[in-house]
């Protein structure tokens, strides 16, 4: 069944699916949405690395990216500044050095995009390997760490001081991501990782009455995302990717819309969705 | 010895938040910090807990210290899908019955499959609290815990933090603002304002020349009104059988009814 390109890019898709979910949760926890886009700026400045020292293209995309998953740690200890300024600040600073980098560079004529943005349809036996193996890995890291991870994501200090170790959990976290987004840039391109990452967590979040049940129903999202996605786009001819996206949007329209009927008869729930902060300020 | 600080102190941007505070909690006891607003309570606080590193001074803490902090302010974002029993398992793994007897302690029980964002603000408070006291903590931290709080559930929310201190044994670092419960509860009392003012016994605070400068007369009055509670009783009709003011007094009645309304009030608390 892996002859078939459609079929790698069905099984590749999903393999991707089922890592974003989790840690897509995660993220829009943390409203980190943008660290998909930081650290594809960065990449570019991974593969000018790589060009440079006649390094492996993948790994210098990685080493790139958790350096720049560290600098965001750091930074969100340091300065007082809220995420989302670091990661703007982070994104177009590294997306400007790679440019720099590259421009000093005058031997390499090369096709960049070619480097950084794979396309889910030319997926490899090797890349489905790759996606499913490193999955595998990266989801047993992070079910060995969910608690304390998700401790700290709605604590810190709380965690801290009952015995976590957030900045240890943080640490593994940012890690998982950059390597994620690292090497499935490459294989499925930039547009469908983040999109993965963000919107089926963001359509599960309107089900979930607990954080592991919203790991899983973005699980399933994202899988239905592709299915629908790729057999879309064989059926209307339309690019692979994009058409992913377009089918996890879908899902999250349909998500909004029937939970706030039936949250409207409760009247609990009611007078959160005006304003969602108001039990807990 | 659970937690000691030794001459401990936090400095940020060249600034002393709070210097000098030497204190120990041990197992059995509340000590309560006291002190006006940006005085470097919340700070010492963490400070004992370890969320925050000391930049002078010791502070040592019990080897597996089982701690729960209930902090002064926890946002909790509302893209978490988090229900009030999830939110008691955050650090902790627990049983239902565990859980439920933590609820009920604070009469929260009808709450435990309630979403965290839609408490009202003392309901966030109390499941703030169940979640602190499940699983026999050795080592409580409550800062502000009854802030919102109804004032029968305030009354009754001190009642239990007593009662937990005495049915765990387990030490209780309170930071409150509620002067009259503060001083009845506690076992010690440290006074803060950038560094320790006074601390000892309520009584001895609350005499102090520190703790009238810190806190005004009315409040160290409200204080002497609150001891002088242990000096008489009540004889059945409500008059007062050993007052040594009253008796001094011509005009009895009235006394009577000045003390009877600050006895019901300390009572209820």
């Amino acid at each position: 069944m892996f002859d078939d390109f459609f079929s790698r890019a069905l099984i590749g898709g999903f393999g991707v699916a089922v890592v974003a979910g989790p840690l897509g949760c995660f993220i829009i926890w943390r409203r980190l949405a943008y660290f998909g886009d930081t650290l594809s700026h960065s990449a570019l400045l991974g593969v000018a690395i790589a060009l440079l020292l006649e390094l492996n293209i993948t790994l210098s995309v990685f080493i790139v990216s958790v350096l720049v998953a560290l600098m965001l740690l750091l930074l969100q200890k340091r300065a007082s500044l809220s995420s989302d300024a670091l990661l703007g600040l982070l994104a177009h600073s590294v997306l400007a050095i790679g440019l720099v980098a590259l421009a000093f560079m005058t031997w390499v004529r090369v096709d960049l995009m070619g480097f950084l943005f794979g396309d889910i349809l030319a997926i490899t036996t090797v890349d489905l390997a790759l996606i499913w193996g490193g999955g595998a890995v990266v989801l047993a890291f992070l079910a060995k760490i969910w608690r304390a991870l998700f401790a700290a994501t709605v604590s810190y200090d709380l965690a801290l001081a009952e015995g976590n170790k957030p900045d240890q959990v943080n640490l593994l976290f940012m890690v998982l991501m950059a390597a994620v987004i690292a090497v499935s840039m490459k294989i499925v391109g930039v547009l469908l990782i983040t999109a993965l990452l963000i919107i089926p967590a963001a359509a599960a979040r309107r089900f979930a009455t607990s954080p592991e049940q919203m790991a899983v129903i973005a699980i399933i999202l994202g899988i239905v995302s592709v299915y629908i996605g790729l057999n879309g786009s064989l059926e209307f001819d339309t690019p692979a990717g994009p058409s992913i996206v377009v089918a996890a949007l879908a899902c999250f329209v349909l998500s909004v819309l029937p939970v706030n009927i039936l949250r409207k008869r409760t009247g609990r729930s009611q007078k959160n969705l005006k304003d969602p902060d108001v039990g807990v300020s | 010895m659970l937690v000691s600080l030794e001459n401990a102190g936090i400095c940020r941007s060249e600034k002393w938040l709070v210097r000098g505070v030497s204190m120990t909690v041990d197992r059995g006891e509340i000590v309560t910090l006291i002190g006006p607003n940006g005085s470097g309570k919340s700070t010492t606080a963490k400070m004992a807990l370890g969320v925050v590193a000391a930049d002078e001074g010791v502070t040592k803490r019990k080897d597996k210290l089982h701690a729960k902090y209930v902090p002064q302010k926890l946002r909790l974002n509302s893209n978490l899908p988090l229900s009030v029993t999830r939110f008691l398992r955050l650090t902790d793994s627990a049983d239902k019955v565990q859980i439920h007897s933590a609820l009920r302690a604070t009469e929260t029980e009808h709450l435990a499959a309630v979403q965290m964002s839609n408490l009202s603000g003392g309901e966030f408070q109390r499941v703030m609290l169940a979640r602190a006291i499940l699983n026999s903590p050795e080592f409580l931290v409550l800062d502000e815990p009854v802030q919102g709080v109804d004032y029968n559930g305030e009354i009754m929310l001190y009642k239990l933090i007593e009662d937990i201190r005495d049915s765990l044994n387990c030490g209780i670092l309170l930071i409150s603002h509620d002067l009259h419960i503060v001083m009845s509860k506690t076992d010690r009392v440290i006074c803060l304002n950038g560094h320790v003012c006074c601390s000892g016994t309520p009584a001895k605070v609350a005499s102090s020349q520190e703790f009238k400068s810190l806190f005004g007369d009315r409040a160290a009055s409200g204080l002497a009104l609150y001891e002088h509670h242990h000096d008489h009783e009540h004889l059945p009709d409500g008059s007062i059988r050993t007052d040594k003011r009253t008796k001094t007094q011509n005009n009895v009645s009235s006394k009577n009814l000045v003390s009877n309304d600050v006895d019901e009030a300390n009572e209820n608390v």
